[in-house]
């Protein structure tokens, strides 16, 4: 003969709930969870995941499923249990996650929450009773609600041109790839509590064998919101929601998940072997005595056409200042410029720690096409040097105290054979003209550009290029 | 039940707020040990938020592409898998606040990072999970409001963020970083006091503290982690555990409020900081933070310069706000200048602050405009011939 017992998986009293009988549910006499709470807990202990399992209770009636289950508990926010589930699944890859959702929660508020685990395919367990209302506040209209179907928001029915029809969840979800299992059963009789019980293990071990997401979703009574007796709730399932609802098994392709990491492992060698890969004591030391003196701290704008590298030259003199052992900043103009239009950016290098990064009053302006140099040469410190793109800008700086370096970027770089390396041609003017860094830190810099031996070159040759130009250029102002 | 079990015989809360006395030092500004062995690297503060981040041991970044914070997203879609943590974007940012809400629970560190229209979207989460006292990291790369507003650098954020922008009673410490070494820095703090006071962390920048690059010393990973024998991580030792912010009892939810109340005013007393330059005995206060303290630092050189008797406050908690610092600071003061990337958030702290002793001036700029250095130069001049006038 057969024994039964309360499983271990359910606490035998209810200390969290309080009140004067702590071994009754808070359940309505007749509502539906009390079976499947007890279906569920028979599962994990048949399966022997007691101490693994993790249950999510977002709000709804089972939003207090913590004081029953004798299982890590997390209580969620109103529909966002699939989402608070994949935080715990992919923190904990060896837990059990069973999300335990009523259809107001999972079918309305959390509707995207549920499809997108479930198209993600998160390996866990998402138990979907659906008694077609609202029950925890008051008896309210749900997506699942059937058609005609009265309730405290539709005193009159609800009607399919106001609110659609009910919506089928187990149907929905199935054809997502990354639903493994996707079912419906109902309590109405022992024949069918047994099939839904053989649902919750089969989405379980699933779980446990690393197949992915399952879907159990079971039609449950709710005399209360229905306004009927226990018994006759029985009758209104069959009679109200099996038309709309049908049962059986919508999808069982189980799909095996790879293994996941496990990040609760902590190796802090390894994160620091990664993060501090690469870092070297900077160089130090002048090149050469500057061509033109340069005072800092240097306040500079580079400006062009978005495309023509710009923020990779600021930043590439901010580097090269980096390399100087001066303090540097750079500050892209960001957003739309990266994607065409105009872009700049501001670069401070100085010997002493960048208070303001904000460059409003350049000292050094780096023009590369008309718009830029109208646009900065009003803003610039009187005494200012302009370094312009001299092959797309015809006529120099109208300010005569600045002065001016034209310098035909574009030009040079035509005759690399790639206009793409112009912002290199200007770096290396720039370079001459700063003086710094030294020699061996200028390969460095490339590299850090592109470590591909062709566009290497093709950089070398530019910078080159620019560092010859600026000599030329600056030669008569000595 | 005994007296002391019963979670109403406490009473009501009840406070007095003195007025504090100027002349008392404040207690010094706090700040964690930090090791500095590696040379810098040159990055932007949204990449030095991920570096923080992974060095603190965070394990779980759960986010949603939105600018000025994407870059946070990317560097941590690269680097999290590299350590065997994870990274995962979400649906929605209403989504991602939620699976760090999961991973907390299950006892890892864990955060996630957007920008204003998408905090406002987190709010829901972050209520909950303060009322569940869920150790987490949220960064708010500040971008132009209401609404899309645009994605150039605000400070508009400040309400909803050192303000509470969720339901319920709650506050939550917010560092405020102001260049890309304390993207670093304040990122793995957060991680720090998050776990000690079992709270989430905020850190607020704006578009501009995020997308700058500066060289940033790296420190080396924590090397423990502190045990969480509260979470829910699937074994034998926290199965009696719940995480959980519904306490139906009346008395019992007021309890529970108390009890994060008490937490907020020890980090009140413990972790308020600030930094203070310029004159010993200013006339003038100039306070800011994030961005606009940059700023603020080239008038103040300016100003000194001209031998000009101004000091500089920058809150680096915005809350808990430096309030018995800024008292000290003003003590002899004739005015005070508060400049924000607002129309005016933080100043009503500072309001508080001074407590009507000396008048407040507001300078702001919003939409992405950034006061420049003369524009704050003259209305220092301004806002000190206005004090001589009065005096």
């Amino acid at each position: 003969m057969k024994e039964f017992h309360r499983p271990e998986a359910l606490y035998s009293t209810f200390p969290r709930k309080g009140g004067a009988d702590p071994e009754a549910t808070h359940y309505c006499p007749g509502c539906g969870h009390g079976i499947i709470h007890k279906l569920l807990g028979e599962v994990i202990d048949e399966l022997g995941v007691g101490e693994r399992t993790v249950l999510i209770s977002p709000v709804g009636c089972s939003v207090f499923a913590y004081y029953y289950f004798n299982a890590g508990n997390i209580q969620a926010a109103h529909g966002r249990a699939p989402a608070v589930a994949t935080g715990v699944k992919r923190a904990r890859p060896d837990s059990i996650v069973i999300s335990y959702q009523g259809d107001g929660d999972l079918a309305a508020i959390g509707g995207n929450n549920i499809l997108q685990a479930a198209n993600r395919g998160e390996n866990m367990t998402v138990v979907f009773v659906n008694n077609a209302i609202y029950g925890m506040t008051g008896g309210q209209l749900a997506p699942t609600s059937p058609l005609g179907m009265k309730t405290t928001t539709t005193p009159e029915g609800r009607e399919f041109e106001e609110y659609g029809s009910p919506m089928r969840v187990a149907e929905l979800l199935a054809p997502l790839d990354g639903v493994s299992l996707s079912s419906r059963h109902a309590l109405i009789n022992a024949g069918e509590i047994i099939k839904t019980k053989k649902a919750l293990k089969k989405a379980i071990k699933y779980q446990m064998e690393g197949k992915g997401f399952s879907l159990v979703e079971i039609l449950s009574q709710c005399p209360t919101g229905w306004k009927v007796d226990p018994v006759e709730s029985l009758h209104w399932v069959e009679e109200h929601m099996l038309k709309v609802f049908p049962l059986g098994t919508y999808k069982d392709e189980p799909r095996q998940r790879p293994t996941p990491p496990h990040p609760a492992d902590y190796e802090p060698a390894l994160i620091d072997r990664v993060i501090h890969a690469g870092t070297s004591a900077n160089g130090r030391g002048k090149a050469h005595e500057p061509v033109r003196p340069v005072t800092l701290p240097l306040g500079i704008r580079a400006a062009g056409f978005g495309g023509q590298g710009i923020l990779l030259l600021g930043e590439m003199l901010a580097k090269a200042g980096l390399a100087e052992g001066l303090s540097v900043t750079w500050l892209p103009s960001y957003g739309p410029e990266m994607r065409g239009g105009t872009a700049n950016c501001s670069v401070v290098i100085s010997d002493t720690p960048v208070g303001n990064p904000i460059v409003d009053q350049p000292n050094l302006l780096l023009a590369l096409n008309r718009p830029s140099l109208e646009r900065f040469e009003p803003m610039m410190q009187p005494g200012g040097v302009v370094i312009y793109d001299s092959s797309l800008i015809d006529v120099g700086p109208t300010r005569s105290d600045l002065t001016a370096i034209a310098i035909p970027a574009t030009k040079i770089a035509d005759e690399l054979g790639t206009a793409k390396v112009a912002n290199v041609v200007m770096l290396g003017a720039c370079m001459e003209l700063l003086a710094f860094p030294s020699q061996s830190e200028r390969d460095p810099l490339l590299q850090s550009i592109s470590r591909d031996e062709k566009m290497l070159e093709a950089n070398r040759l530019a910078l080159k290029g620019g560092m010859e130009a600026a000599r030329a250029a600056a030669a008569p102002a000595r | 039940m005994s007296q002391v079990d019963s979670p109403t015989h406490r009473g009501p809360f009840r406070k007095v707020f003195h007025p504090y006395h100027p002349m008392s030092q404040p207690t010094s500004s706090r700040s964690e040990p930090r090791s500095r062995s590696h040379a810098p690297q040159f990055m932007k503060g949204n990449e030095a938020v991920v570096h923080g981040a992974l060095l603190a041991g965070c394990r779980c970044f759960f986010g949603y592409p939105i600018t000025p914070a994407s870059e946070i997203a990317h560097t941590a879609a690269e680097l999290f898998p590299e350590v065997g943590g994870v990274f995962l974007q979400a649906e929605s940012e209403i989504a991602a606040i939620q699976m760090v809400y999961g991973a907390s629970s299950a006892g890892v560190r864990c955060m996630t990072a957007s920008s204003s229209p998408g905090i406002s979207l987190k709010q829901e989460g972050i209520s909950y999970a303060a009322g569940s006292e869920l150790p987490m990291v949220i960064v708010d790369i500040t971008r132009g409001g209401p609404g899309l507003g645009n994605i150039a650098p605000e400070q508009s954020d400040y309400f909803q963020m050192v303000k509470g922008g969720g339901h319920g009673n709650y506050r939550l410490p917010v560092l405020a970083p102001a260049s890309a070494q304390e993207m670093c820095d304040f990122t793995v703090d957060a991680f720090t006091l998050a776990d000690r006071y079992r709270t989430p962390v905020v850190v607020l920048a704006d578009g501009l503290i995020g997308q700058m690059k500066e060289p940033v010393s790296l420190p080396d990973a924590v090397r423990e982690i502190p045990d969480k024998p509260w979470s829910v991580r699937g074994d034998g030792a926290t199965r009696e555990n719940l995480i959980c912010s519904i306490f139906l009892d009346p008395p019992v939810l007021e309890d529970h409020v108390r009890h994060l109340h008490d937490k907020e005013m020890e980090i009140e007393a413990k972790e308020t900081r600030w930094e203070l330059e310029g004159h010993p005995d200013p006339e003038l206060v100039l306070v800011s933070y994030g961005v606009v303290s940059r700023i603020v630092r080239g008038a103040l050189d300016e100003a000194l310069a001209k031998g000009m008797r101004v000091a500089a406050l920058r809150p680096q908690t915005l809350w808990p706000f430096p309030t018995a610092a800024l008292a000290h600071a003003t003590r002899d003061a004739k005015a005070v200048l508060c400049v924000e990337l607002s129309t005016g958030q933080m100043v009503e702290d500072v309001r508080l602050g001074v407590g009507g002793a000396i008048p407040v001036h507001f300078l702001g700029r919003c939409g992405g405009v950034l006061p420049t250095v003369t524009e704050i130069g003259e209305e220092m001049e301004s806002v000190l011939a206005q004090a001589e006038v009065l005096s």
